[in-house]
C-alpha cells in the first residue's frame, strides 16, 4: 500500500491555520515511522510499547493544550488532529495519550492544588511518568455515581477501600487520580502513588479488543494516603465527569482517525485486488461501501472541527461531545467493518491494519460513555426528560 | 558560531509527478511540499553544532514563492533562530548557478562561518548548488559528508565524505560549505512546542534587488520535460524448452540487441 495521504473530501484542510496542519503533520510523520512499524507486533503479544512514553512527550502531546508546566498551550482543534493521527495509528496509543493528558493532567491542572500541579504536571507531559484515572468498578460502570469505593479519614490521611476496573495503563502508572467517597457521600478525586501500602494492580488478559493497550485493575485494601493527596478544587460527580468529557472530545477525534485508516487502506485494496479480470473496486457494491464511508467520514470530520471551534470558543455544551463521541465512533466502527468485507480474507490477518481497528472500536463504541448512554444524554438534553430513571 | 542552512521545498516523496500544459514545468495542483530530505539532515547538523557548543545561531534560507515559507517554518520550528525568505517572481525559474549568486547573495550579508545544505533536492536531483555556492563565494567545499567535527576555536572543520567502500577525510579551513549526506545524523521531528514557538521567530523576506542581484541570467534554461516511456509489457515465450531457448537467445540478440 501506499503512503497515507491524508482523507480530505471536502477541502476540509482548508479551513486549518497552518499550525494546526503543522501539527497534525507533525504527529501523522511521528506515528508513521515511530509506531506503525511496530503495532502489529505489540498487538499480537498483548502489549503496549511503554518505551514510546518519553518520546510522546518529547513530541508534546501530553497535556498539549495546558498552558505552563512545560506544555505546548495549543488550542482543542490542533489537540484533536493529535488525537486524530494517534488512533490513526492504534486506539490503544490514542488512549494512552488521552488517559494522560484528558484523565490524569486534566484534573490536577483543573482541580489540583499548586503542590499537586508542580510536581506532577511537569513530568507527566515529558512522559517521564506515566498516569491512569480510575472511575469504573466492577459492578458501577455506566453509573459511576453509586461507586462503592470509600475514602475515610483517618488521622492526618484517608484510607481508600474498593476496586476499579478496567483501568488503562494502571499497572504501570506511576499515579492514580481515584474517584472515591467520603462519609458525607460526596465523590472526591484523590492522587494514589504507585507502591503505596494496600494498592495493587493486576492486568486484564484475554482482550480481543485493544490488545496493543494495558488494562487493569486497581485494588485499595487499607490504602493510606496523606491528606495533601485530595484534589482540593471538587467535589461530586462533576469532578469525574469534567474529566470525561476531555476525554470523549479527543475520542470523537481520535475515531475519525481510526475510520480514516480504514477507509484509506480499503480503497487502496479495492484498486489493487483483480477479480473477474478488473479490480474490485469497478463493482458497484464495493463502490457503494466506499462511498458511503467517505460520506460519513466527511461529516464526522466537520462535527469534530465544529466541536473544536465551540470549545476554543469556550461555548461548547456537553450534549455535544455526546453527539460527536456517538456518531464518530459509530461510523468508524461501521467504516472498519466495511473495510474488513471488502479486504475478503486478507481482512482477518494482521499484515493489513483493519481487524485491529475495528477491534479496538468495539472497545471504544463501548468506553467513556457508551453510545447508548449519549443517546440518552442527547435525548434528555431535546425532550427535557431523563430516560436514565434518575429522580422518577 | 553563526551557520547558514540553504533548504528547498520539494514535492512529497509520495507524489505521482505530472507534467503541466506548460511543458516545462510540472503540474503542481495537489502537491503536498515538504522539506528536501537531505536538507533536514543538514538542519539538524547545525542543531547539533550550535548544542555542543552552547552557543551561536542557526539562520534557514530558502529561495522559493510564498509557499516555500511553510518549509522556513519547519526548519525553525526544529529550532533553527530565525529564517530569510528569498522571493521574487524574478528568480521563479532559476537554475543552480542563480541560486547559488542569490544564497552567496545572502551569504555576504549575513557572514556565516559555515554553509550546511542537503547534497542534492530530490525534485530536479541536480546536487549543484552547494559546489556552485562555494565557487561563487571562493570557499571550500565538502560534499556529501558523513560526519563533521568542528575545532574548538572554530577555525577548520575535519569532514569525513562518503566515497566508493569508505570515508575520505579532509580537514578544511572555516568558513566552508558542507552538504549532507544521508547517515549525517538522523533529524529530530518538529515538537509541538516549537512549532507554536516558530510563530513567534522572525522570517525576512527578501527580493533580489535587496540582494544587489540586478540583472538575472541563467546559464541552463529548461527546454521541455517528458516522462518516462511506459515499460514495454514483458513476453512469455511458449513452447518446449529447447524451442523457446531458441527463440529466447534470437530475441535477445536481434529483437532486443543484448548480447
Amino acid at each position: 500500500m501506499e503512503k497515507f495521504r491524508g482523507v480530505d473530501y471536502y477541502g476540509i484542510e482548508g479551513l486549518l491555520s497552518d499550525d494546526e496542519r503543522m501539527i497534525r503533520d507533525a504527529v501523522r510523520d511521528w506515528v508513521e515511522a515511530e509506531f506503525l512499524p511496530i503495532v502489529a507486533e505489540h498487538h499480537r503479544a498483548g502489549t503496549f510499547p511503554v518505551q514510546l512514553f518519553p518520546k510522546l512527550g518529547e513530541l508534546g502531546v501530553f497535556g498539549a493544550t495546558l498552558k505552563g508546566y512545560g506544555c505546548a498551550g495549543l488550542n482543542n482543534v490542533a489537540y484533536g488532529l493529535i488525537m486524530q493521527e494517534l488512533e490513526r495509528g492504534d486506539s490503544g496509543l490514542r488512549s494512552a495519550a488521552s488517559v494522560q493528558s484528558g484523565l490524569v493532567m486534566h484534573p490536577i491542572y483543573a482541580y489540583g492544588s499548586e503542590e499537586q500541579k508542580d510536581r506532577w504536571l511537569p513530568v507527566l507531559a515529558t512522559g517521564e511518568k506515566i498516569g491512569c484515572f480510575g472511575l469504573t468498578e466492577p459492578d458501577h460502570g455506566s453509573d459511576p455515581g453509586s461507586m462503592k469505593t470509600r475514602a475515610r479519614r483517618s488521622g492526618d490521611g484517608y484510607v481508600l477501600n474498593g476496586t476499579k476496573l478496567w483501568i488503562t495503563n494502571g499497572s504501570v502508572a506511576d499515579v492514580a487520580v481515584v474517584w472515591a467517597k467520603e462519609d458525607d457521600g460526596e465523590i472526591y478525586g484523590f492522587l494514589v502513588e504507585r507502591g503505596t501500602p494496600g494498592f495493587s494492580t493486576l492486568d486484564i488478559h484475554g482482550k480481543f479488543s485493544m490488545r496493543a493497550s494495558i488494562t487493569s485493575e486497581l485494588a485499595f485494601q487499607d490504602c493510606r494516603i496523606p491528606l495533601a493527596n485530595k484534589l482540593p478544587n471538587v467535589k461530586g460527580l462533576r469532578g469525574p465527569l469534567g474529566c470525561l468529557n476531555q476525554a470523549r472530545y479527543g475520542i470523537a477525534w481520535g475515531a475519525v482517525g481510526g475510520a480514516m485508516a480504514c477507509y484509506d487502506w480499503a480503497l487502496q485494496y479495492a484498486q489493487q485486488r483483480i477479480q473477474f479480470g478488473k479490480p474490485i473496486a469497478a463493482f458497484q457494491l464495493v463502490q457503494q461501501k466506499l462511498v458511503w464511508m467517505i460520506t460519513e467520514i466527511t461529516k464526522a470530520q466537520l462535527l469534530v472541527l465544529q466541536l473544536g471551534r465551540l470549545k476554543d470558543a469556550g461555548s461548547l455544551r456537553p450534549q455535544q461531545v455526546s453527539m460527536a463521541k456517538m456518531n464518530n465512533v459509530q461510523i468508524a466502527l461501521d467504516t472498519a467493518r466495511l473495510a474488513r468485507d471488502i479486504l475478503g480474507a486478507a481482512g482477518i490477518v494482521d499484515e493489513h491494519p483493519i481487524i485491529r481497528h475495528m477491534l479496538n472500536l468495539e472497545t471504544v463504541n463501548t468506553y467513556e460513555g457508551t453510545h447508548d448512554i449519549h443517546a440518552l444524554i442527547i435525548g434528555r438534553d431535546i425532550t427535557g426528560v431523563d430516560a436514565f430513571g434518575i429522580g422518577s | 558560531m553563526k551557520i547558514l542552512v540553504a533548504v528547498k521545498q520539494v514535492p512529497d516523496t509520495a507524489t505521482q509527478v505530472k507534467i503541466s500544459s506548460d511543458p516545462k514545468a510540472i503540474d503542481t495542483a495537489g502537491i503536498t511540499w515538504i522539506v528536501s530530505p537531505y536538507d533536514e539532515f543538514a538542519i539538524e547538523e547545525a542543531l547539533r553544532i550550535k548544542e555542543k557548543r552552547g552557543q551561536g545561531e542557526v539562520v534557514a534560507v530558502t529561495l522559493g514563492p510564498d509557499r516555500a515559507k511553510e518549509t522556513l517554518r519547519s526548519a525553525l520550528a526544529m529550532g533553527c533562530d530565525r529564517a530569510i525568505h528569498v522571493n521574487d517572481p524574478a528568480l521563479a525559474n532559476a537554475d543552480t548557478m542563480t541560486t547559488a549568486r542569490a544564497l552567496a547573495a545572502v551569504v555576504k550579508q549575513e557572514a556565516p562561518q559555515l554553509v550546511l545544505c542537503g547534497r542534492q533536492a530530490i525534485d530536479d536531483d541536480a546536487g549543484a548548488v552547494g559546489a556552485q555556492l562555494a565557487e561563487v563565494l571562493g570557499w571550500p567545499c565538502a560534499s556529501w559528508i558523513m560526519e563533521e567535527t568542528i575545532d574548538a576555536d572554530a577555525k577548520t572543520v575535519r569532514v569525513g565524505r562518503q566515497v566508493e567502500g569508505g570515508l575520505e577525510v579532509f580537514d578544511i579551513p572555516l568558513p566552508a560549505v558542507l552538504s549532507a549526506q544521508k547517515g549525517l545524523n538522523e533529524p529530530r521531528y518538529p515538537t509541538l512546542k516549537g512549532i507554536m514557538g516558530a510563530k513567534k521567530k522572525e522570517i525576512k523576506d527578501v527580493k533580489a534587488s535587496d540582494l544587489g542581484l540586478s540583472s538575472i541570467t541563467p546559464e541552463l534554461s529548461i527546454t521541455a520535460l517528458e516522462a518516462l516511456p511506459a515499460r514495454p509489457p514483458g513476453r512469455i515465450i511458449p513452447g518446449d524448452v529447447k524451442d523457446a531457448v531458441k527463440e529466447l537467445v534470437r530475441s535477445l540478440r536481434e529483437d532486443a540487441k543484448a548480447i
